[in-house]
């Protein structure tokens, strides 16, 4: 019987251990949401108290006087539009390649890679480059440069999901089209995009909400501007970067604009990714 | 569509003949543009290698490699070294990540074992959102809110408490400014953590529930199963995940620039101010006058994507191995 004695210790030793790190786990997850759910609370606390009317009829005021940010608004606006409309067509016809004829070839398997590095490669990188190729040699920053550079950031989300979403759409459709004498070409528009169709929105509105609170590509390619400016070729304000420089300015109203505009972006992100959400296609 | 080549049934025989041509020469077509497509992503990051290296030639000739490891940051006399940025870059990722993989698995397998089955979504769900807020909004929460809660409630107890401590006393050393390389660590950490186990969770949930049933038929735990099985078998994953996060905190700009400090020497505690490339490049690149002044700044990114490339590709590499694991 001193045998089952010793077999009872070691249940309760492994009983033990298992509550410990069961319990650890569970701390974890306290400690993490925690963290998010204080921040969220002083977003929404901040950015309520912060933000009235003015806040969308007024432009970026000097400190100590009321104002809003509409020339801040109007510029992330204008630019993420341009970037979208850019980088979606070509972000669709890369992924398109990626999917439909590259698939396994070395090529692909080449570009995919350097896709996936563009995905996570510092931001700040890209307003570098984008600095270099239209700023310094036009002389001159702009809201073109600002968005040049948030097209090079929505280009490769869009291409991912693209991918993703047309290895999704089952061969038999293709099979079936193929078999009916479709050419390649319109198997591709009429069958497998229009069947990776949510999939390829969904694709656009995570890039939307991904460059809608970008700020490092935006410092030295649009700068910032206090004045409203719908000229794409002037220097242009857009909300994370009037969100910065107040946030780090000594004044206490431009405290408050800073986190009107966090939440701002912060609201226009999660409804963006819920939608995205609701339009995704479930897996299997 | 309604124009798929055979619309009518009876046609004559060159009539479909040339039909077939026609849709051959559009398969061309189309193929070449999307070919094209492809390629330009190439060029993109072709073209950002090139124009940082074209960028940042005037001070690789000047500075040539010791520009990596010396501490001068001097903007009049133009003497530029990259180290204490390089420096505050890696110890506030790594200092990250030492805090967020624990606390990133613990979140995972509390999702996939002991969260309530009703919970599990909606928890799930909302870390996924949280994953996509942008890091400008952690960077004023850390400013506004944390770091002053932080300097009064933390700093100044730990400094006091392990003043006589050795070691401890110099990682540890005040004056308690709130900011510095200790709180953008914390910052960071926190943003990283729903990335790191959103993504967990999607590995855990690859292992097969045969695995764990097996594992439970034998009498194991539930910490023994998650210890024995499901962390062995996801391990490939998890790397790859927590070093794509690395890759993400590497690069982080806004999220730290607002409570590093932007001070140019090596710090001498975890609680003095600091930099970072890419807070240095975010606060001094539109102020950069002189011939050698941007080009330095150029050079550190460049640096920096470097630094980034290199743990980005090994993720990328272990995350591909492992889709062709779970493929056959």
């Amino acid at each position: 019987m001193a045998r089952n004695g010793k077999n009872q210790g070691l249940i309760a030793r492994r009983k033990l251990a298992n509550r410990f790190f069961l319990f650890l786990s569970v701390g974890a997850a306290g400690f993490g949401l925690i963290w998010l759910a204080l921040i969220l609370y002083s977003l929404f606390y901040n950015g309520f108290s912060a933000i009235n009317p003015k806040v969308f009829t007024e432009i970026t005021p000097p400190p100590g006087e009321d104002g809003g940010l509409i020339n801040a608004i109007v510029g992330s606006v204008l630019m993420s539009v341009v970037a979208v409309l850019g980088g979606t067509p070509l972000g669709l016809l890369a992924g398109t390649y990626l999917a439909e004829y590259g698939r396994y070839g070395r090529l692909a398997f080449f570009v995919r890679f350097v896709n996936d590095i563009l995905l996570s490669a510092p931001s700040i990188v890209t307003g570098l480059f984008v600095y270099e190729i239209l700023v310094a040699p036009l002389h001159g920053f702009s809201g073109w440069a600002g968005a040049v550079s948030l097209m090079v950031i929505v280009i490769p989300v869009v291409v991912r999901t693209t991918e993703n979403m047309l290895l999704l759409v089952p061969n038999g459709l293709r099979e079936a089209a193929a078999a009916l004498g479709a050419p390649r070409s319109n198997i591709i528009r009429a069958v497998t995009w229009r069947a990776a169709r949510a999939g390829i929105v969904t694709g656009v509105l995570l890039a939307v909400a991904r460059i809608s609170g970008e700020t490092a590509p935006l410092l030295f390619t649009a700068l910032n501007s206090s004045f409203m400016n719908t000229d794409m070729t002037q220097p242009m304000a857009s909300l994370p970067a009037v969100i910065f420089q107040f946030a780090m300015s000594p004044y206490e109203d431009w405290h408050h604009l800073a986190w009107a505009g966090a939440l701002l972006i912060t609201a226009t992100v999660l409804i963006l990714s819920i939608f995205a959400r609701l339009l995704e296609p479930r897996k299997h | 569509m309604a124009d798929i080549a055979l619309r009518e049934q009876m046609i004559s025989v060159p009539e479909r003949a040339t039909a077939i041509a026609k849709g051959g020469a559009r398969d061309l077509r189309f193929r070449i543009l999307t070919l094209a497509a492809a390629l330009i992503v190439l060029g993109i990051f072709a073209g950002v290698i090139i124009s940082l290296v074209i960028g940042a030639m005037p001070a690789i000739n000047a500075f040539g490699l010791p520009f990596i490891w010396t501490d001068k940051w001097n903007a009049v006399t133009e003497k530029f070294g990259a180290l204490p940025a390089i420096f505050g870059t890696l110890v506030t990722s790594f200092l990250a990540m030492f805090i967020a993989v624990p606390v990133g698995i613990g979140i995972a397998i509390f999702l996939t074992e002991i969260c309530p089955r009703f919970l599990r979504r909606p928890i799930g769900i909302a870390v996924e959102l949280l994953a996509a807020v942008p890091s400008i909004i952690y960077g004023i929460w850390g400013l506004f809110v944390f770091a002053p809660w932080f300097q009064e409630h933390v700093q100044i107890w730990v400094v006091d408490t392990f003043a006589d401590v050795p070691i401890l006393q110099d990682i540890f050393a005040g004056p308690p400014y709130g900011i510095g390389i200790f709180t953008a660590a914390l910052i960071l950490s926190i943003m990283v953590l729903p990335y790191i186990s959103a993504v967990t969770r999607d590995v855990f949930e690859t292992v097969p529930s045969m695995l764990k049933e097996a594992a439970y038929g034998l009498g194991c735990t539930t910490w023994e199963v998650m210890w024995r099985v499901v962390l062995p078998f996801a391990r490939a994953g998890v790397v790859g995940g927590a070093m794509l996060a690395l890759g993400r905190a590497l690069g982080e700009t806004m999220a730290v620039t607002f409570v590093i400090g932007n001070a140019h020497h090596l710090p001498n505690s975890l609680f003095a101010p600091g930099t970072t490339i890419s807070a240095t490049i975010a606060n001094e690149f539109t102020e950069a006058l002189g011939d050698l002044y941007a080009p330095s700044l150029i050079y550190m990114g460049l640096l920096l994507f470097a630094i980034t490339f290199i743990v980005l590709a090994s993720a990328q590499l272990m995350l591909r191995a492992l889709e062709r694991r779970a493929g056959t």
